[in-house]
């Protein structure tokens, strides 16, 4: 593989595909690098809010990434910050207005966490340490890569919490209503963020559990 | 290394790229978001009169068979404009801004507010409109009465951002359908509006549970919105609604 430096590479080789599969597991950016906490609280009480995030956040990461990675060698570094939220906050309200024009019932459902997108640090935080510093192609399939472990886990914690919140999967009711005769309830707190919180905790440790590598060294 | 001129040429032209985009992008798709925010508030009137089968798609042809009559009413009560032929979204009522309406009204002046009059089989359906505050932000809806201008025949909330999961229940169909039936004068003929009580309807005295709804466990905020948005906004009809029902 020596022409790799010179010549173009495949467009999914595998260094490329790493992009995309490494955040959904070794380097997932919530259960990992522990990024993007306070959406994943906020948006986890029903599935359908949590997967059009999922969506958006996707839209959002890899476009940013595409812009900032063509305009990597232009943007002064004393500004990068405000240069990579300038791109970031127009994104979102392009995102945002598009929705709105064209699929309305989902911007609504997107509107309460557009502000969310903009805050979301996996989107700044693969801006500064990876779009910065590659070509548009792996920033794309990063942004894609990052946004889908972020979307796993998110569906994830959304599922056991609408599950045994709220009774329904995706608005669907699923626990049989002869259940409730018999005494079983649904568990309030699984709306509420601690919840939310506590099920991620225990999605991290059964990672860890199966990926020894990722435990820290007690030191 | 960049120079300072530099540094303020590149922010200033990647700020004006940004904004010519974000405002093209506006002007060009506000048509677009205009219609279908007006699509939607055809799709709540006729949903609180628990017209079935609405969708975003068949909207307005829907909206112009049932709305037969479309009523301006000012503070007094007195009738202002009513729109009855054509189409239906062009009437004043329609265009009214609620919430400039209300501000009138909250400052002690004069307003307008619109009443959309519903025929379904043959019965008229008197549809009000609602606005107030959530816990983060507006909560609207609208409220659907029986000719007698006091039981209730069904009801629509929505809102801009309450908490998925609670206070967002507002928009559900299980906390909508509670209101079908309650009624919001008393026998003696006094207005009570319809409460949200915390703890459920059973915490009042049996005659009063007809005026009251359950409140949404974790929603306390936005359940005292929905409170104070109907007895605010029924309240500024009150003039002509009790001059209808002493005809």
């Amino acid at each position: 593989m020596s022409e790799e430096k010179q010549e173009r590479e495949p467009l999914f080789s595998a260094k490329n595909l790493k992009l995309v599969k490494g955040p959904l597991n070794l380097n997932n950016p919530i259960t990992v690098q522990v990024l993007g906490i306070c959406s994943a609280l906020a948006v986890t009480a029903k599935m359908k809010p949590a997967i059009v995030m999922a969506i958006s956040v996707m839209v959002v990461l890899a476009a940013s990434n595409v812009v900032i990675s063509l305009l990597r060698n232009g943007i002064p570094p004393r500004i990068r910050i405000i240069v990579q939220l300038v791109v970031i906050a127009s994104m979102v309200i392009l995102v945002d207005q598009v929705l709105k024009a064209f699929v309305y019932d989902i911007s609504k459902q997107l509107s309460v966490f557009v502000g969310l997108i903009i805050t979301n640090c996996i989107i700044m935080g693969r801006l500064e340490a990876f779009a910065m510093g590659n070509k548009p192609w792996p920033a794309f399939l990063d942004g894609i890569g990052n946004s889908l472990g972020y979307g796993l886990i998110l569906i994830v914690v959304a599922f056991f919490r609408e599950l045994f919140g709220s009774g329904t999967l995706l608005g669907v009711q699923i626990v049989p209503p002869g259940f409730y005769n018999i005494g079983y309830e649904n568990n309030g707190l699984m709306i509420l963020p601690p919840m939310a919180l506590i099920t991620l905790g225990v999605i991290i440790w059964v990672q860890r559990y199966y990926k020894r590598e990722l435990i820290e060294e007690n030191k | 290394m960049y120079s300072n001129g530099y540094i303020f040429r590149y922010a200033a032209i990647l700020v004006i790229i940004a904004a010519a985009v974000l405002s093209s992008a506006n002007m060009l798709l506000k048509p677009l978001q205009e219609r279908n925010m007006a699509i939607e508030k055809m799709g709540y009137i006729l949903a609180s009169a628990n017209i079935e089968n609405v969708t975003s798609k068949n909207a307005i042809e829907k909206f112009n068979k049932y709305v037969v009559e479309e009523i301006l009413v000012n503070s007094k009560g007195e009738v202002i404009d009513s729109y009855k032929e054509g189409n239906m979204e062009d009437g004043k009522a329609f265009k009214i801004n609620m919430k400039e309406e209300l501000y009138n009204k909250s400052r002690g002046k004069d307003f307008e507010l619109p009443i959309y009059v519903v025929n379904k089989d043959g019965e008229s359906i008197y549809v009000l409109p609602l606005l107030g505050t959530g816990l983060w932000g507006p909560i609207w809806g609208n409220i659907a009465l029986k000719d007698d201008l006091n039981t209730i025949v069904g009801v629509t909330f929505d809102h801009k951002s309450e908490t998925p999961g609670l206070g967002a229940e507002i928009a559900t169909k299980s906390f909508q359908k509670q209101f079908i039936g309650k009624k919001i004068f008393d026998e003696k003929g006094n207005f009570t509006s319809i409460k949200v009580v915390k703890g459920g309807v059973k915490k009042l005295p049996k005659d009063q549970r007809i005026h009251g709804v359950d409140a949404i466990s974790g929603g306390t905020i936005t359940s005292r919105g929905v409170d104070a948005m109907l007895s605010n906004v029924l309240e500024s009809y009150l003039p002509y609604i009790e001059k209808q029902r002493k005809k």
